[in-house]
C-alpha cells in the first residue's frame, strides 16, 4: 500500500516536472505536447479503436513468434544439453547470437521476406529463441544429481528418467527462459514493426513520426512499456513464483 | 551363501594432483536376509561410495557384488536408496512421489494409489497425502522418502544417513518408526551412519571402518532384541568401544571430532 502511494506521488512528480518544460514553450507544442494531450490522444485512440485493434494485430504476431522461438528454443536447447561435444561446439555461438540486438535482423528479413507478416514474425523469433536455447540448456544441466540418483535406484529407464525426473526438474528454468523470451520477443517485434505492413503498435508509432503527431508517439511508448511491464508482472512472474515456490527454490 | 555379498571391494577415485585415492580398499562383508547392517566411519572414509556401489549408481574397480547370487551391475528397484537431504520429487505432492516407484512399473494408478496410501499410513502421513515436499519439515520428507522406498518392496533398503540432517527429537522419533517398519516388514537394510548411538540402537551388526586407505577395521554383532533401551549396559559398553576405535583411528586429518560421533 505505501509502496502504491509513493509509486502515485513518483508518477505526480513526473507529470509536474513535464508540464513545467510544456509551460516553458521551449518547441513548439505539436512537438513536445503536454500530458494532457497525450492523455487526450490514449483515449481517442481507444475510443475510435485504433489502440486497441494495433495491441491485438500486434499480440498476434508476438504469440506466433514467441511460440515458435520456445519450440526451437527448447528443442536446440535439449540437443545441446544432450550432448558434451555439441554443447562445447555451438556454445559461444548461441551465445553471441543472444547478444545481437534484433533489430540488426531487419535488413535480412527485409531481403528474404519482403514486406510481410513473416518478416515480422521472423525478427520476433530471433529476439526470442537464443535465451530459450540458454536457459533450457541450463536446466537440464542442473537437475540435481540426488534426484536422478534417487529415480535411478527406484528402476527408472533412460526415457522415463528423461520425462518424468529431467524435464520436471528443469522447469524453473524453463519457465524463466519463458519470461525472458516473451520480454525479448515483445522487444524485437517493436523493432520488427518498423518495417512492413499493417498497422501494429510499432506501425502506429511510426505513423505518427510521419504525421508529427508526437502526441500518438507518446502514447504509443507510454502502450509498448506498460503492456511489457504488465504482461511480465501479472502473467510470467506469477507463475515463475508459482513454479519457484513449489520446487522449494523460492527463500 | 549369504542374500547380500560383498567380495573384496576395492574402489579408487581420481584427484586433483593426478593420483589415485583409495577410497575402498579391500572390502569383505556378508549381509543375511532381513538384517539390518549400519556402516559407521569418519568421514571420507567411502560409506557413501560403498552404498552407491551397492546402488549400482557408480561401479567398482575390482570385486565381486553379490544380491540373491546375481552379480549386482547396476541401478534396480530391488535395491532402493533414501538420501540424507531430502530427494523428494518438489514437482509432485506426497503422494505421487511415493506412487513414483510403482507408476514407472506400469502398475495402474489405482492400485498405486491404494498401496502408496498404505504406505503412508504406515509412516503416519496420510493427511499430507496432497501436500507438496516444499510444505514438509525435514523429518515429515524423509518418512516420506522412506515410504517412497518401502512401497517398492525393495529386497534391500540402504539408508545413506537419512537422519543426520534431523534434530535429535525428530531423529528418536523416526528410530522408533524406522525400527517399526522393520519389524513388520523384516527388509534388508544397510543404514551409513556418523552416529554411534544411532547405529547401536538400530543394527543386528555394525561394520566399523576407518579412513585413508577405507577399510573395515571391526564388524561387531549386538544381539539384543528390539526395541532396545538405550540405558541398556552392553549397549552403553558397546559405544565406548567404538568410540576407541574410531579415536584410535583420529591422528589423521579428516579424523573424527567428537562430536561426530557423540549422539
Ligand atoms: N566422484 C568422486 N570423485 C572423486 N572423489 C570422490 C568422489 N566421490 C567421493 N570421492 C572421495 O572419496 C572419499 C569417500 O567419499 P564418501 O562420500 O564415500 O565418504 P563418506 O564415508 O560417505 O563420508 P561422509 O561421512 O562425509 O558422507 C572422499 O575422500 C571423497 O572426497
Ligand atoms: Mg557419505
Amino acid at each position: 500500500m505505501k509502496r502504491l502511494v509513493h509509486r502515485i506521488i513518483f508518477v505526480l512528480f513526473i507529470l509536474l516536472i513535464w508540464q513545467l518544460f510544456f509551460k516553458l514553450n521551449i518547441w513548439p507544442n505539436y512537438l513536445f505536447p503536454s500530458p494532457m494531450m497525450v492523455f487526450q490522444t490514449l483515449l481517442e485512440g481507444f475510443k475510435d479503436g485504433t489502440f486497441v485493434n494495433a495491441i491485438i494485430i500486434s499480440f498476434k504476431r508476438l504469440l506466433i513468434g514467441f511460440f515458435i522461438s520456445i519450440i526451437f528454443g527448447v528443442l536446440f536447447g535439449l540437443i545441446i544439453a544432450s550432448n558434451e561435444m555439441i554443447d562445447e561446439t555451438v556454445g559461444p555461438f548461441i551465445l553471441a547470437l543472444q547478444s545481437i540486438p534484433s533489430i540488426v535482423w531487419l535488413p535480412l528479413a527485409l531481403l528474404w521476406f519482403s514486406l510481410g507478416e513473416a518478416a515480422i514474425i521472423f525478427v520476433v523469433v530471433l529476439g526470442g529463441t537464443w535465451n530459450m536455447v540458454i536457459n533450457t540448456r541450463t536446466g537440464i544441466k542442473n537437475v540435481q544429481p540426488v534426484f536422478m540418483q534417487a529415480a535411478k535406484t527406484m528402476g527408472v529407464n533412460k526415457i522415463q528418467l528423461f520425462w518424468k525426473v529431467i524435464i520436471p526438474a528443469a522447469v524453473p528454468h524453463l519457465i524463466t527462459g519463458m519470461r525472458l523470451s516473451w520480454a525479448f520477443s515483445w522487444r524485437a517485434l517493436m523493432a520488427g514493426e518498423l518495417i512492413g505492413s499493417g498497422s501494429g503498435l510499432g506501425q502506429l508509432l511510426m505513423w505518427g513520426r510521419d504525421m508529427g503527431n508526437m502526441s500518438l508517439v507518446i502514447s504509443i511508448i507510454i502502450l509498448i512499456g506498460s503492456i511489457g511491464y504488465l504482461t511480465d508482472n501479472y502473467i510470467f512472474k506469477k507463475i515463475e513464483n508459482k513454479v519457484l515456490t513449489r520446487w522449494g527454490l523460492n527463500t | 551363501m549369504a542374500f547380500l555379498e560383498i567380495k573384496n571391494v576395492n574402489k579408487y577415485f581420481p584427484m586433483e594432483n593426478g593420483s589415485q585415492l583409495n577410497v575402498l580398499n579391500n572390502i569383505n562383508f556378508k549381509i543375511e536376509k532381513h538384517e539390518f547392517v549400519s556402516l559407521i566411519g569418519p568421514s571420507g572414509c567411502g560409506k557413501s561410495t560403498l552404498l552407491n556401489i551397492l546402488a549400482g549408481l557408480i561401479h567398482a574397480d575390482s570385486g565381486e557384488l553379490l544380491l540373491n547370487d546375481k552379480a549386482i551391475t547396476k541401478p534396480g528397484n530391488d535395491r532402493v536408496m533414501v538420501f540424507q537431504e531430502s530427494a523428494l520429487f518438489p514437482w509432485l505432492s506426497v503422494i505421487e512421489n511415493v506412487m513414483f516407484g510403482l507408476k514407472i512399473q506400469q502398475i495402474d494408478k489405482k492400485t498405486a494409489y491404494t498401496k502408496a496410501l498404505k504406505q503412508l499410513k504406515a509412516v503416519h502421513l496420510a493427511e499430507f497425502k496432497d501436500s507438496y515436499p516444499h510444505q514438509l519439515s525435514g523429518g515429515m520428507k524423509q518418512r516420506v522418502a522412506i515410504a517412497r522406498a518401502l512401497v517398492i518392496n525393495p529386497a534391500v533398503l540402504l539408508m545413506d544417513e537419512p537422519f543426520g540432517a534431523l534434530d535429535d527429537q525428530t531423529r528418536l522419533l523416526l528410530h522408533k518408526e524406522l525400527i517399526n517398519l522393520w519389524l513388520k516388514t523384516k527388509k534388508t537394510i544397510v543404514f551409513v551412519t556418523h552416529n554411534i548411538r544411532e547405529a547401536i540402537k538400530l543394527s543386528d551388526r555394525i561394520i566399523v571402518f576407518a579412513n585413508n586407505p577405507g577399510r573395515i577395521i571391526e564388524k561387531i554383532n549386538i544381539d539384543l532384541p528390539q526395541p532396545r533401551n538405550k540405558d541398556n549396559k552392553k549397549l552403553v559398553e558397546l559405544e565406548n568401544r567404538i568410540l576407541n576405535l574410531l579415536q584410535s583411528e583420529m591422528n589423521f586429518e579428516g579424523g573424527y571430532r567428537y562430536e561426530e560421533i557423540g549422539a
